[in-house]
């Protein structure tokens, strides 16, 4: 039981001065999405079909291999902003909440990294 | 997690059917919500015929005609009967709206009626709407300004900047809005819901205020404001006709504004 008065309950701990950030990069990474998700189906559906050099030459090209960094850096940049509103919107407990949070983060990042290093071996590496 | 299931003492059983009076032509069945706390039963689902030539054309009409000459013990809130005063909001046929600006001729079938949906129930149709309240106190809803009040005897403003008003102004916060949105259902402790917004949006626009970026601070937080994914909910249910979705949209706006 809480004798906390009403207009206490609803201004809670106050406004956490913070989330224009996180609608911004959210809506700024889905339009960047567009024309480089647009670009990915052509190059591939370009590609169906090629053999193993023909597909590593075109990885080796400095355009398409920026491009790819790029489309990596926003889908899982875009997925973790999403998936945080997911959990926040529906997981109440507050420790398991900050624990998904945290877990959503660390793996995005993690596995955009390993997709960009990936992406480079092959550009630089060969 | 949010919840998807009412608690077991939430489930709504099988009521009492009230039959209309021998001879009615024209007979509606309304189902209607009821639940005493005091009573320690679960809420159930009363039937009551109405004979519609008897009886005015509203929802609010039948549930009046309902308490004085069926069942008295029938609870709901209801003051102005022409939708200004936003008593009588109330869940009819799955959409939330005013009882009495909502005819009963546009409902098929049998007339259902609950309170507005995700709220405490203090009894039958009506809800408790205490924490919406103090959320709307929170956001504190009178014009702040700095500038002592000129002796003209009126702060003025111009007829573009007036314009900015409309469709904010109208808002009878009758809570339909706020209670149809999935957001305030799961977050409704710390986001502040349409209705609210709605109305931190008419101060946010009104040019004779001068606490505007006060205003944005104290809204920009992921749940007060950011928990509304424009579902569109809120627009689709105002008895009024407004858009709250535009509004909050319209704070966005303002947030990014400030900031690129």
């Amino acid at each position: 039981m809480s004798l906390r008065t009403p207009l206490g309950r609803a201004r809670g701990l106050g406004s956490a001065k913070e989330g224009v950030h996180h609608w911004w990069q959210q809506r700024l990474t889905a339009v960047a999405m567009v024309p480089l998700v647009f670009w990915f189906v052509v190059s591939i559906a370009a590609n169906v079909g090629a053999d193993y050099a023909s597909m590593h030459a075109w990885l080796k090209n400095p355009l398409n291999a920026s491009l790819l960094v790029l489309l990596l850096a926003a889908v899982f940049h875009h997925a973790q902003l999403g998936l945080q509103v997911v959990i926040e919107d529906y997981v109440h407990c507050h420790a398991v909440k900050t624990a998904s949070i945290v877990a959503i983060k660390l793996l995005s990042i993690a596995l955009g990294v390993f997709g960009v290093v990936s992406v480079l071996f092959v550009a630089i590496g060969g | 997690m949010a919840e998807f299931n009412l608690p077991a003492n939430s489930r709504v059983t099988e009521g009492k059917t009230f039959k209309a009076p021998a001879g009615a032509k024209r007979v509606k069945k309304f189902k209607i919500y009821r639940y005493d706390p005091d009573s320690g039963q679960n809420p159930r689902v009363d039937t009551f015929e109405v004979d519609l030539d008897a009886c005015g054309p509203m929802v609010l009409d039948a549930l009046l005609k309902i308490k004085n000459e069926v069942d008295s013990t029938l609870t709901l809130r209801r003051s102005c009967r022409e939708g200004i005063c936003g008593s009588c909001s109330m869940n009819i046929d799955g959409t939330n709206t005013l009882a009495c600006l909502k005819p009963i001729d546009d409902v098929k079938g049998d007339v259902k009626i609950y309170p507005l949906p995700h709220m405490p129930v203090i009894k039958d149709l009506v809800p408790d709407l205490t924490h919406v309240y103090a959320q709307y106190a929170s956001i504190e809803p009178w014009m702040q300004a700095d500038t002592p009040f000129p002796p003209s005897g009126e702060r003025l403003q111009s007829p573009e900047d007036r314009a900015k008003l409309d469709g904010l102004w109208e808002c009878i916060l009758c809570f339909c809005c706020s209670t149809s949105c999935p957001s305030y259902w799961w977050n409704g402790d710390r986001y502040l819901g349409p209705a609210i917004l709605l109305q931190a949006a008419r101060w946010i626009q009104d040019s004779r205020d001068e606490a505007t970026g006060k205003r944005l601070d104290d809204l920009e937080d992921p749940f007060k404001l950011y928990r509304c994914h424009t579902i569109m909910n809120c627009t689709n249910t105002c008895p009024k006709g407004l858009n709250p979705a535009k509004a909050i949209a319209d704070i966005k706006k303002k947030m990014i504004e400030r900031v690129v």
